[in-house]
């Protein structure tokens, strides 16, 4: 990919996890960041709170996801002050997937996670690709080691389509600490067989209460 | 005499200028940043991997007596990898026009939308409905006026007017058909096949959906990049309806059903002998 004179873009690697529950968001991302074979730093953090129930994970080019969060942040708070409310998750997850569709020729090498609580208090995650096409699921993985960890959610959490009729509930299952307990196993997993992600774990959960932060270790090697 | 041409005007030109956005408001778009290379389709093809693809579908729908009838599958991969079992295919356009997804997922979702918005400005600035052949035409001159940048849409827009029943397809390359009956996807061509053989002109709305049904669900079982769920939809003189919603697995039992082989069948009777 370098031997182009224009090609501007380099992965960092990493892997963002959302699960969604009853009345709470679980989200997760690695913070190692790395170019090539190299390992630049064991301490980035890849989340960034939008608003009080709205978090976003990206992995992929730390240069353009920089930016990004950066422009949702500035247009969140545009809305803070246009309409005296923070942003819901829904509309944030629309607003992301416009900003990404508006670069659709000179893409934001971002793969997102939006995970938070919906104007109900349900917990919501949305999925997307790198020019903003986005889907609202139960749970999501993106990044280097989406396809390690993709397939254990299913696992694990896979519910009836939204799209079958007539329509079977949804709702996953577990409480908040299941699904904390999950995803700590599911990226000690992956760590094993993903050589971008590993060092240390962060993890956001959102429910009525707050929001909280949690670190965990995971192999450095 | 100043012809009114905003109804083909479109907002996304691109220009040189920009400010990435961030001042956008909601009546002044921000026009698309291009990338400053020299080689600009190699970089769109460089980037494509970026993007989840919905080429892998399979999309019919097909005019009848009784108006018309939507169907799609529910799989969107990026490359070899699925990455979603459970995406929307036919978007509601509004609540008597429907129009189906193959393609970039995103190119998709975005222009849809888009089209939405334009449909209903036209009701408010019209003050009646718009047609589905002007609908498909809003459609069709954004994508020619993108035509060679890289945009991946194969649509088909169905909906229900005054004319009566309307479909159209309309894709990236700029065409926009007129007809009665398409399949849009890689798994079209199965589609076609069972939908050819069994269509007639007058049948009943039930009949109607268990043909599109079965014909994506060919398409499913034949086509790797096919699958999920069927959604079946129909269009009449009062607007669209869902008319079913299957998972393909359990549709393979139904019409399938599992037979249990000679020495299963003596198994399970030996116990009560």
């Amino acid at each position: 990919m370098s031997r182009r004179g224009d090609w501007v873009y380099e992965n960092n690697g990493g892997t963002c996890v959302a699960v969604a529950g009853a009345d709470y968001c679980v989200v997760a991302a690695d913070t190692r960041l790395s170019v090539g074979y190299s390992i630049l730093t064991r301490d980035h953090s890849k989340i960034c709170e939008l608003a009080d129930k709205c978090v976003l994970a990206s992995s992929g080019f730390q240069g353009d996801i920089k930016a990004l969060h950066k422009n949702l942040a500035a247009r969140e708070l545009l809305y803070q002050h246009q309409h005296n409310k923070r942003m819901s998750c829904p509309a944030m997850a629309q607003l992301l997937s416009n900003t990404l569709y508006y670069k659709r020729f000179f893409p934001y090498y971002a793969f997102n996670v939006l995970g938070g609580l919906d104007s109900e208090g349900k917990g919501c995650v949305f999925t997307y690709d790198a020019v903003g096409s986005y889907e609202r699921t139960g749970y999501s993985a993106q990044g280097t080691g989406s396809s390690l960890i993709m397939p254990v959610l299913d696992n694990q959490l896979k519910s009836p389509s939204p799209l079958l009729l007539p329509a079977r509930d949804a709702v996953t299952p577990l409480s908040e600490l299941e699904a904390v307990d999950l995803v700590k196993d599911v990226f000690a997993s992956a760590t094993e067989r993903d050589i971008y992600t590993g060092d240390k774990l962060e993890i956001v959960v959102i429910n009525k209460a707050g929001t909280k932060r949690e670190y965990i270790d995971l192999r450095k090697d | 005499m100043r012809l009114d041409v905003s109804a083909i005007e479109n907002n996304f030109a691109v220009h040189a200028d920009d400010d990435g956005g961030i001042f956008g408001g909601a009546a002044d778009l921000p026009a698309m940043q291009l990338p400053t290379c020299a080689d600009f389709d190699g970089f769109q093809k460089a980037t494509k991997e970026l993007m989840k693809n919905k080429k892998g579908t399979t999309t019919l729908a097909f005019i009848f007596d009784k108006g018309v009838i939507v169907a799609a599958d529910s799989r969107a991969s990026m490359g070899g990898y699925i990455s979603s079992q459970t995406v929307r295919k036919i978007i509601e356009i509004n609540p008597y026009m429907l129009g189906t997804m193959a393609g970039g997922a995103a190119d998709c979702q975005f222009w849809h939308r888009n089209l939405g918005i334009k449909c209903r400005l036209h009701e408010l600035a019209n003050k009646r409905r718009i047609s589905v052949a002007g609908a498909s035409k809003l459609l069709a001159n954004i994508l020619y006026s993108y035509r060679g940048m890289g945009l991946s849409i194969g649509t088909m827009i169905a909906g229900w007017d005054e004319k009566g029943p309307g479909l159209y397809y309309v894709d990236s390359e700029g065409a926009r058909l007129v007809g009665t009956r398409f399949s849009v996807g890689s798994g079209s061509l199965y589609a076609y096949g069972i939908l050819d053989e069994g269509y007639r002109f007058e049948m009943s709305v039930e009949e109607a959906g268990e043909l599109a049904r079965r014909a994506i669900y060919h398409a499913t079982f034949r086509d790797g990049a096919s699958g999920g769920c069927v959604s079946v939809y129909h269009v009449g003189p009062n607007g669209w309806k869902k008319l079913s919603g299957d998972d393909v697995g359990e549709l393979h039992y139904q019409y399938y059903p599992a037979q249990a082989t000679p020495v299963e069948q003596e198994m399970a009777d030996a116990p009560a002998a």
